[in-house]
């Protein structure tokens, strides 16, 4: 007893007051966990801002810069959309990997083998140039998902069957995915020697607002494309898979008790091999969707890190299908504010203080903090 | 013969605990204990599991703090509040479970921790030391081996030097022969053995009679938190006194039970081999039938075979030999879901890190096992409101104290958490049950309805096999008894005799049991 307190006394010195930690006993309400994540993004503002204020800039300018290069107009917003297609997809795809706790880190290499087998129904091809539009969609949307799905398939069957981290291979395998791309397109399908593809023809081009231009003015000039409406159609089947299905039952309860769900008879393996696959195809759609909706040829600089961002962003909207559709739109914009901040990197500052602020967030939600006093707690 | 006699009596007492109190909610761990430990001998510490061993021992290596009670050691009172302190006046604790760096060297890993070397490692010099101590005391040891290259026997040796290199005079070893072959086994005797020679003082705890009989000076027992013989001579104990002062006799209190009217045999093992999560054998031939409406009980010291018998049977453990015939079909070797199809229950023993999932909601941990039956799956899809209305309907009919059937389990108390286990395992209606320790940090009451259940599905023709280390509970609800020791079973008790249930436990076969009456008969 003699030496406890005198432990407590020493502590006692430094502060009036001491913080408490406890773990929540009770369940939080359901808004509970929004309005922290809401508070860690202001929280991460403010603290770009004083970044910001050291760097010299002005943040208030800066903010409303920001805000209106990406939605001060029909015409912008229309391009924050278009970021944000492939960035839902992949969240999507994170989303679901993560649900069961498998680390998914390479939809950046399952956007690109998307991207490359989508464009191999053109480059080959498989289907003729005077196709129906529909018909390359589908085929291009089928190809792209299948892509990445077998891309999925390696780092999952080496997970079942050898144990081996997927961590690492599904990072390794993001470099392949570059570097085969980078070989077709420098020695295969490269047009006179640029690094790049041919132009897809008109039929293979996902259909965009402005394409209905000539009938509705409104939409003249705007790129929005046939993605984003996939994308919330994804969005939906993988809300109806993880809550709705018996599929999504077994992938939560693998995802938070491996044991308890090898007790209740469910075969993991298999399933890490499914989900790395559902994975990839949905990483693989986004590199079919940039592909076909906005670049419309392959070519080596197709994506600025959506995979990565992919991350970030079902991180942020904690594995939730639908919260991965709003996330997506905002870090849309701040990628396309990148074009108009100089210098380019603050956007990227602010990603990375906004993801550091909530993942720390996450301890208000676990912990109940309290300050006590000194002399109130005997 | 007088002067030795008195020489003996002096012997001087390294540690004196007296009237040492520990209260845990709603358990009292340590009821007054007292204890000696004399210089150069090695004292066993017997009993069964939650008897308060280990209690004791963490009070004397400075992990618990006792609620009252002096500890003296070499006649200093002293008052330890962290192990640090403990290791200063010469006591050091060796735990079941090793505290070593894998990649690191034998020598680091002695060295972790202390204040020299301060900066410049200086291995080589180190190396030196610590092969020349272990010289000294009979524990060979390459000091440049890294602890993964290690085999466990030999592992517990650096932890026996590392607690020696800090100038140990007093080593408390927690079961220390529960993770060694039988061959290292002998080692470390021959080891501990050299030690007390060398002056240093060994607790040894053990529920293991032949171990404790071979190798200690003198005995404590301890039962329930309460010493039952204190500082005795190990010299002319016989394993029956052992057991009896171990496990001892207790009025059994009568379950209102109805006679049982077995039936047709649900579940057959034959000759079961299996490893346990260390690779050494755990089961060795395992044989019996559970028939339907029966309570079989498995009676055995904790760590004999009867967690890795019950994962065999739910398909949860590789088996390297034998049968498991469920209604007819071998589903050795299939996974959970084979057993599930044959309505094999299973309430396991760790409940948080095997029974539940914690993170998910009640509903969603009651139909772990029958979601992919109707009503709640409709085609690949849940059908989330009945799954939901089965909930309550478990919820009400079982007692479960929870807000909501979504609130996550790990929100729930250790009582209601078994009430979610239970209200699935059984309102799956099973043919065949495996209950181990249904009943294990309960209290009284939910004890007594959770014992209902069990006879409740015995009587609607469930075959249960009962696992449990709670004589009293195992008696009273079972039918007949078997009792496993080292991965054996050593034979069947159907008339609930303590005593020889208590002998079967500490390693002794039912036919040198009945050899050993006829001899008395005669």
């Amino acid at each position: 007893m003699k030496t406890d307190s005198a432990g407590n006394l020493r502590r006692r010195t430094i502060l009036p007051f001491r913080i408490k930690f406890e773990e929540r006993i009770s369940d939080v309400p359901k808004w509970y966990p929004f309005m922290i994540s809401f508070g860690a993004v202001v929280v991460a503002l403010l603290i770009g801002a004083i970044i910001l204020l050291l760097g010299g800039g002005n943040p208030w300018l800066t903010y409303a810069h920001i805000a209106r290069a990406s939605f001060g107009s029909i015409g912008v917003f229309s391009d924050t959309l278009v970021k944000a297609i492939p960035l839902i997809f992949v969240g999507l795809a994170c989303s679901v990997a993560f649900r069961m706790k498998l680390w998914n880190i390479g939809a950046e290499g399952q956007f690109f083998m998307g991207a490359f087998a989508a464009s191999a129904v053109v480059l080959i091809p498989i289907l003729p140039e005077t196709a129906p539009k529909w018909l390359f969609i589908i085929v291009m949307a089928a190809a792209g998902m299948l892509g990445g799905a077998l891309y999925g398939f390696i780092p999952g069957i080496l997970k079942a069957r050898f144990n081996v981290n997927e961590v690492i291979s599904t990072l390794m395998l993001n470099y392949i995915a570059v570097a085969w791309n980078n070989y077709f397109i420098f020695a295969i399908w490269t047009e006179a020697g640029f690094q790049m593809t041919k132009v897809f023809p008109q039929n293979a081009w996902l259909p965009r607002l402005t394409d209905l231009g000539s009938e509705i003015p409104f939409f003249r000039g705007l790129t929005t494309h046939f993605g984003l409406v996939l994308a919330v159609i994804a969005a939906i089947i993988v809300w109806l898979i993880l809550y709705k299905s018996r599929w999504g039952y077994e992938i939560r309860l693998i995802g938070d008790n491996p044991k308890a769900a090898t007790y209740a008879g469910i075969p993991i393996k298999k399933h890490i091999v499914w989900v790395m696959m559902l994975s990839g195809a949905l990483a693989g759609m986004a590199g079919m969707s940039e592909i076909s909706g906005v670049v419309h040829r392959l070519q080596g600089a197709i994506s600025p890190g959506y995979g990565f961002t992919g991350i970030i962003v079902a991180w942020l909207a904690k594995l939730n299908p639908f919260a991965v559709i709003f996330v997506s739109i905002l870090f849309g914009a701040l990628i396309l504010a990148g074009r108009e901040i100089q210098p380019s990197g603050v956007p990227k500052m602010i990603q990375g203080v906004i993801l550091v602020c909530l993942i720390a967030s996450d301890f208000l939600i676990r912990y109940r903090i309290s300050i006590v006093r000194q002399g109130a707690e005997a | 013969m007088n002067s030795t006699s008195d020489l003996q009596q002096q012997v001087r007492k390294v540690v004196e605990m007296k009237a040492i109190v520990k209260r845990f909610p709603g358990v009292l761990a340590s009821d007054r204990v007292d204890f000696e430990l004399q210089e150069g001998e090695i004292h066993a510490l017997l009993g069964e599991n939650g008897a308060g061993k280990s209690t004791l021992m963490n009070i004397l290596a400075g992990l618990y703090k006792a609620d009252s009670g002096s500890i003296k050691v070499n006649g200093k009172l002293v008052t330890f509040s962290s192990p640090k302190d403990a290791i200063a006046a010469g006591i050091g604790m060796i735990h079941q479970h090793f505290m070593l760096v894998p990649s690191q060297t034998v020598t680091e890993n002695i060295l972790l921790g202390l204040s020299k070397p301060r900066f410049i490692m200086d291995l080589k010099n180190y190396d030196q030391k610590i092969i020349e101590l272990g010289e000294k005391f009979g524990l060979p040891v390459d000091p440049k081996a890294k602890i993964w290259q290690l085999s466990v026997g030999e592992q517990q040796r650096v932890e026996i030097l590392k607690m020696l290199y800090r100038g140990a005079n007093v080593l408390i070893m927690d079961e220390p022969t529960a993770v060694l072959a039988p061959q290292e086994i002998d080692i470390l005797f021959s080891t501990l053995k050299n030690m007390v020679a060398m002056g240093k003082s060994v607790i040894f705890i053990s529920h293991k009679l032949h171990e404790v009989q071979k190798i200690s000076d003198r005995l404590t027992v301890l039962r329930k938190g309460k010493i039952t013989a204190g500082g005795v001579s190990a010299e002319g104990k016989s394993r029956a006194d052992l057991a009896r002062l171990m496990v001892g006799r207790e009025v059994i209190f009568s379950l209102d039970k109805k006679l049982s009217i077995p039936g047709k045999v649900v579940l057959r093992i034959e000759d079961v081999h299996c490893l346990n999560d260390k690779n050494l054998k755990a089961l060795n031939g395992v044989e019996f039938e559970v028939r339907s409406g029966e309570i079989v009980g498995l009676a055995g010291v904790a760590g004999n075979g009867q967690k890795e018998l019950a994962d065999v049977l739910t398909g949860l453990r590789h088996c390297l030999e034998g049968k498991i015939i469920i209604q007819g079909e071998n589903i050795a070797n299939m996974d959970a879901k084979a057993g599930i199809r044959h309505g094999v229950s299973h309430i396991p023993e760790d409940r948080t890190h095997v029974g539940t999932a914690p993170n998910l909601s009640v509903t969603d941990n009651v139909i772990m096992k029958n979601y992919t039956k109707k009503p709640i799956a409709r085609g690949w899809m849940l059908d989330n409101p009945s799954a939901d209305k089965y909930a309550r309907e478990l919820k009400d009919l079982y007692d479960i104290v929870v807000p909501s059937v979504n609130t996550p389990v790990r929100l729930l108390s250790g009582g209601n958490l078994q009430r979610v286990i239970l209200a699935r395992e059984i309102s799956s209606e099973p043919t065949f049950m495996v209950a181990m320790q249904p009943t294990r940090g309960l209290d009284v009451g939910a004890i007594e309805g959770v014992q209902k259940l069990l006879l409740l599905q015995r009587d609607a023709g469930a075959a249960i096999l009962l696992i449990s280390e709670e004589l009293e509970e195992l008696i009273s609800l079972s039918d007949r008894i078997f009792v496993i020791y080292e991965g054996e079973i050593m034979g069947e008790v159907t008339d609930g005799d303590v005593e020889k249930i208590g002998l079967m436990m500490t390693g002794t076969r039912q036919e040198q049991l009945e050899k050993m009456e006829a001899q008395y008969e005669n």
